[in-house]
């Protein structure tokens, strides 16, 4: 029971929770989307600087819980420098893993997202901001929601 | 400042269970045995179940009423001429008739069964609303309203042009202001719709004197008994509303039903909410006329099930008596908070005294998600979230607060477990 919580809620998600990474408005920011969970009031606004094919600078603000404040700051440290089609790549590889536990190759300190799937009820935090940052990338500049996620079991 | 908290007066029961039990004190514990769900281990623990406000558990004698009405008497009501058709009609307004008694109503064409709550509000706005609030009337509503008695509001106001007004609440403590409310009860209010209970504040309102100084003035009156049914005495004559809603699963009954209690005369002037079968005299090709309330707003075949089950909740209640239910609810409200506001690093919702049996809370640098999943975790059921209270949180700068409600079954000793897993969440994030 103690190694599920401790699973869910590894040192690095309780660090980034704590003293999340990039966590500013970017001024320069030309892509920009919101993310909000309308159950329990989670709410992350993406800021991406795209030139061209790739993202240059990525930032967030918001509220919201451990996990998924935890998930946009390791999401803005791994997308720094990549192109937009290694983006959505990156975002399936993230829903995958923590739908399923399941990891499709190398995809770094975002391994520490594994422990959702134990927790059908936290799938969507931590996906969240993904879903923000696929909106803010592909332009879309919208109001992503939660509720667009199918109740995952 | 904090106000003083006016306490309706505890209304005594007269059935002969609670006056049996007046002199001796209920074992809630033992009362444990009646709830079969209660019987289990989640995650490797024993189920503290503190989701009441939610929903309630069932007892033994709900679950019975449901399968015994499916195996024995299940037929369509109000239209057969068979024995089951008989029998289910029987039963299904004799469940009418208790519900008449539970709230005391002075008949039971008073009370209308709906699917719960919200659909009873919603039956309110849509069908009495449509046709009495107009353009420039307000309507009058308190900060600690739930989403089902604030939304139906708004889709009447945007059909209407009628205007939505708000008594504030006194911050973190959660009370109103009755020296406010007569600068509220302006001439062009219309329609008075409060909660009795707040769900995430455990508020208690005074809604007897609230009612009487809006009826005073001509104001018709609404009260969500969502969380005070099943949870204290109702007398709706006493509380002087025009309009009552209940859901039954909140109450140890079944979901899908509920109940609306409607004055007499509010009923007879009200048009039909749904049309359909059941809720007809007679239909031509263009034009049809319909009964009299309750069963012209009853419009298809009812949740026959549902209500019979209901009946049997009210009875197992006023078996235990709903004053004692109240006492206890309001000693685990008062016991918890205190031994929550013991702690450090917590904010705590709603009023310090007279408070119903629910505590909602915030740790610092705890998201309430955070707090509610580590705690099922430990075997112990709240609830997280805003509790479809959005606007309530805005006005307390909150998004979401992490909730413990209580009910009769609850014991001190499960608040001693749940206040310890509290501790143990606050070391697991290390605040």
């Amino acid at each position: 029971m103690f190694d599920d919580l401790t699973d869910l809620y590894q040192q690095l998600i309780l660090d980034h929770s704590k003293g999340p990474r990039n966590f500013r408005v970017l001024p320069d920011a030309n892509r920009t989307a919101q993310g909000t969970n309308p159950i329990c009031g989670d709410n992350y606004t993406l800021y991406a600087k795209v030139d061209g094919d790739m993202v240059k600078e990525i930032s967030f603000q918001g509220s919201g819980c451990a996990i998924s404040k935890a998930s946009a700051s390791l999401l803005t440290e791994s997308l720094k420098g990549r192109t937009i089609a290694e983006a959505k790549n990156l975002f399936n590889k993230v829903h995958d893993l923590v739908t399923t536990g399941n990891l499709d190759g190398d995809v770094g300190k975002l391994a520490a997202l594994a422990g959702v799937h134990k927790f059908p009820a936290r799938v969507k935090c931590a996906i969240l901001p993904w879903h923000a940052l696929m909106a803010a990338v592909e332009g879309k500049g919208e109001t992503v929601s939660t509720e667009t996620e199918k109740e995952l079991s | 400042m904090a106000q003083p908290l006016i306490l309706e007066p505890e209304i005594k029961l007269n059935t002969s269970a609670s006056s049996r039990r007046q002199t001796q004190p209920v074992a809630w514990a033992y009362l444990r045995e009646d709830f079969p769900i209660l019987d289990q281990k989640v995650h490797g623990q024993p189920l503290l179940y503190l989701d009441n406000a939610a929903t309630s558990q069932k007892p033994r004698a709900v679950i019975d009423a449901l399968s015994r009405y499916y195996e024995r008497d299940n037929a369509n009501v109000h239209r057969g001429i068979h024995e089951l058709s008989n029998r289910a009609t029987a039963a299904f307004e004799a469940a009418r008739v208790r519900a008449a008694k539970f709230l005391n109503a002075r008949s039971a064409d008073e009370i209308i069964f709906t699917r719960g709550t919200t659909e009873g509000i919603n039956l309110v706005a849509a069908a009495w609303g449509a046709k009495f609030i107009k353009r420039g009337d307000k309507i009058l509503l308190t900060e600690m309203e739930h989403h089902s008695n604030i939304v139906p509001w708004q889709l009447l106001a945007e059909r209407t042009g009628a205007q939505l007004v708000f008594l504030p609440i006194n911050g973190d403590r959660g009370l109103l202001d009755p020296g406010q409310l007569d600068e509220f009860l302006t001439s062009d209010v219309k329609l008075l719709a409060m909660t009795h209970i707040s769900n995430s504040l455990g508020t208690i309102n005074p809604v007897a004197e609230y009612c009487e100084r809006a009826r005073q003035r001509g104001i018709v009156t609404l009260i969500d008994a969502a969380q005070s049914a099943g949870h204290r005495p109702l007398d709706v004559q006493q509380i002087g509303c025009d309009f009552l809603a209940l859901s039954a699963h909140k109450m140890c009954g079944p979901t899908g039903i509920g109940v609306l209690y409607g004055r007499g005369e509010r009923l007879e002037e009200t048009p039909p909410y749904q049309g359909g079968g059941e809720m007809i005299l007679s239909v031509d090709f263009h034009r049809s006329t319909w009964k009299q309330a309750p069963h012209k707003f009853e419009a298809g075949t009812p949740d026959i099930s549902g209500a019979i089950a209901l009946h049997a909740a009210m009875d197992y209640l006023d078996g235990i008596g709903r004053d004692r239910i109240a006492q206890h609810d309001l000693e685990l409200g008062a016991y918890a908070f205190e031994k929550l506001a013991a702690l450090k690093g917590i904010r705590l919702f709603g009023p310090p005294i007279g408070r119903a049996g629910l505590v909602s809370f915030l740790l610092d640098g705890v998201h309430a998600h955070d707090v509610v999943t580590v705690a099922d975790q430990r075997g112990v059921a709240l609830r997280g979230g805003h509790h479809c209270n959005q606007p309530l949180m805005k006005k307390l700068g909150v998004e979401s607060t992490a909730r413990a409600s209580f009910y009769f079954y609850n014991t001190t000793e499960e608040i001693d477990r749940f206040v310890e897993v509290v501790r143990e969440i606050k070391k697991f994030f290390g605040t």
